[in-house]
């Protein structure tokens, strides 16, 4: 009885102090949504409104009304989907030949480039791109997202390309494959599950970067985050639908990790990576 | 040839990529170092003037330079002791087989993945002083209202918990990861020997797995030195220069007032601190299985 007692006053605290664990996450993502379904009246209503009667799309119309989102999306799509694919077309095959050839070397590059600070690509890549002609092109904004993207597939894929076993492809060669036949054959099939990953993975943070394409794109080659960023500075306290567009840019985002949950955990802590 | 083309194909894979990283990582990295010998001014025509190590001089001259400093040192070991105290605790509950389990980590880990401008945006909101909803809260609990990004006393601090909350889930998931491979052995024993909950998470998991601890503290201390969308959208550097760090004065002396050939020196300084803490990194986890 005293041990039954004992047993459920520890999953008690045990349920509270998950519950305060989850509580800011659950409340910021509650009150993001809440700010962008509010009316006006209710947003800048003090004591806030935490509670609303009255849902609204308006802040949502007015977001799509007055600014270029749809524009900025596209940009967006067309560079996180360019950079992710140089990134995996690049990085597959190499995050292969590095595990089979344990040239760990060029692992240790992408040490590198996953501790340098952005801006010491920037500076440099400013004045080349302004040199040669590429200011303000998609070209200059995959190129630099590219940075993000293809260390972090070879990374990725190295640790699974480690787990094909071997005497897999030896089959495969014995029977009369090229070594490039049974990396095609062999290794990529066994290692889909880590192609979605780092693809899913490398395409969030293009998505998500903001420091590149504040310096490197014009106002028509806006991403999605410069373009919230620079409503935030004409909208003030029209929190409503500045809220709408935080949401509408990170949903994309959102939605991704709900749906791929287990494979991007996975992936995020085999690589220890971010963009 | 054929023969020999086979047996290079896994160098040959690799030269692609390697040839694209030299480009776009290598390349600009080589041309910071000699930008920051020289005397350069975007936009200008004449050519750039060697400088040798004026620069670097400059840079230790520089006021705002040297005040960047410290206060980066402070948002960094904010930035990496809420998230390592939060996110080990958050590890060992999500250790435990409970119902919901899978949901809840994976909505627990969203901030670290949504996009930062959003995040920026809805705390800048919540940090109002007179409309937000954290004053509010205070309220309730009969604390007064803070002023929370907007006073230069409380700005770094205030970004701090953005940061915490931002990344908690990183250290999270590196530390739930060395949980999941932990013997099972310590535990019979310390069962033996009757130690209770806590003592065990004392005594036996956390030294188990403190080379995981080690390793998210690291990575965490790397990313918050670099730490900039989250300050630059919130306060870029401000009030004042109150929370302009070195990644933010970086952005600023290059972009704002072009002076190129400083903020090279500057990010070559910066790098070596980055490469001396990844030192440090590497060692660790030589010690560790945990790739």
């Amino acid at each position: 009885m005293a041990v039954a007692g004992r047993k459920a006053m520890g999953q008690v605290g045990f349920g509270l102090s998950l519950g305060l664990l989850m509580a800011p996450t659950i409340f910021f993502f509650y009150w993001m949504i809440s700010l962008s379904l509010k009316t006006d009246v209710d947003n800048l209503a003090y004591p806030p409104v935490l509670l609303p009667r009255v849902l609204t799309l308006a802040n949502y119309v007015y977001v799509f009304a007055n600014s270029h989102l749809l524009r900025f999306a596209v940009n967006s799509l067309i560079v996180a989907v360019a950079s992710t694919g140089l990134a995996l077309v690049l990085g597959i095959p190499a995050g292969y030949g590095i595990a089979r050839s344990r040239r760990y070397g060029t692992a240790l590059l992408i040490l590198v480039a996953r501790i340098t600070p952005a801006l010491s690509y920037l500076i440099p890549w400013f004045i080349l791109f302004q040199q040669l002609g590429l200011a303000n092109t998609y070209l200059a904004l995959i190129l630099t997202h590219l940075i993000i993207g293809l260390p972090l597939v070879i990374w990725v894929m190295l640790g699974f390309f480690e787990g094909v076993p071997r005497e897999l492809e030896d089959a495969a060669l014995i029977d009369g494959c090229s070594r490039f036949g049974s990396f095609l054959r062999v290794a990529v099939p066994l290692t889909r599950p880590g192609i979605v990953v780092s693809g899913i993975l490398a395409f969030i943070f293009s998505w998500n970067n903001f420091i590149f394409a504040v310096v490197l794109a014009g106002p028509r080659l806006q991403t999605l985050p410069v373009a919230v960023f620079s409503m935030m500075s004409f909208e003030q306290t029209n929190w409503g639908p500045l809220a709408a567009a935080a949401l509408l840019i990170t949903a994309p985002v959102l939605l991704l990790t709900l749906t791929f949950q287990r494979d991007i955990v996975a992936g995020l802590a085999a690589g220890g990576m971010k963009g | 040839m054929g023969l020999s083309l086979e047996r290079h194909t896994y160098s040959l894979m690799i030269v692609p990529a390697a040839v694209t990283v030299l480009l776009i990582i290598v390349f600009p990295l080589i041309y910071t170092l000699w930008m920051a010998v020289h005397e350069y001014s975007m936009g200008a025509n004449a050519p750039p003037r060697f400088l040798g190590l004026a620069n670097y001089v400059e840079a230790f001259r520089n006021q705002r330079f040297l005040e960047a400093i410290p206060r980066t040192l402070y948002f960094t070991v904010l930035g990496v002791l809420g998230p390592t105290i939060i996110g080990t605790a958050a590890a060992l509950a999500f250790a435990r087989e409970f119902p919901g389990r899978g949901l809840l980590r994976t909505v627990f880990s969203l901030p670290m993945m949504a996009t930062p401008v959003s995040i920026a945006l809805i705390w800048q909101m919540m940090f109002h002083p007179q409309l937000g909803v954290l004053n509010y809260f205070l309220s309730l609990i009969h604390v007064s209202p803070q002023l929370w990004v907007y006073s230069p006393r409380s700005v770094i601090a205030t970004l701090s918990i953005v940061e915490t909350w931002q990344w908690t889930p990183f250290v999270m998931l590196i530390v739930l990861g060395g949980l999941a491979v932990l013997p099972t052995e310590p535990y019979e024993a310390a069962l033996i020997d009757g130690a209770s909950r806590l003592q065990t998470i004392r005594y036996v998991t956390i030294p188990l797995v403190w080379p995981y601890i080690m390793t998210a503290i690291l990575l965490r201390s790397i990313d918050a030195l670099k730490a900039f969308d989250i300050i630059y959208v919130m306060t870029q550097g401000g009030p004042g220069t109150a929370s302009e760090t070195l990644n933010i004065f970086l952005y600023l002396q290059a972009f704002a007032f072009y002076n190129v050939g400083l903020s090279s020196a500057i990010v070559v300084i910066f790098f070596l601190i980055l490469v001396a803490m990844s030192i440090g990194l590497l060692v660790t986890r030589q010690k560790t299985s945990w790739q």
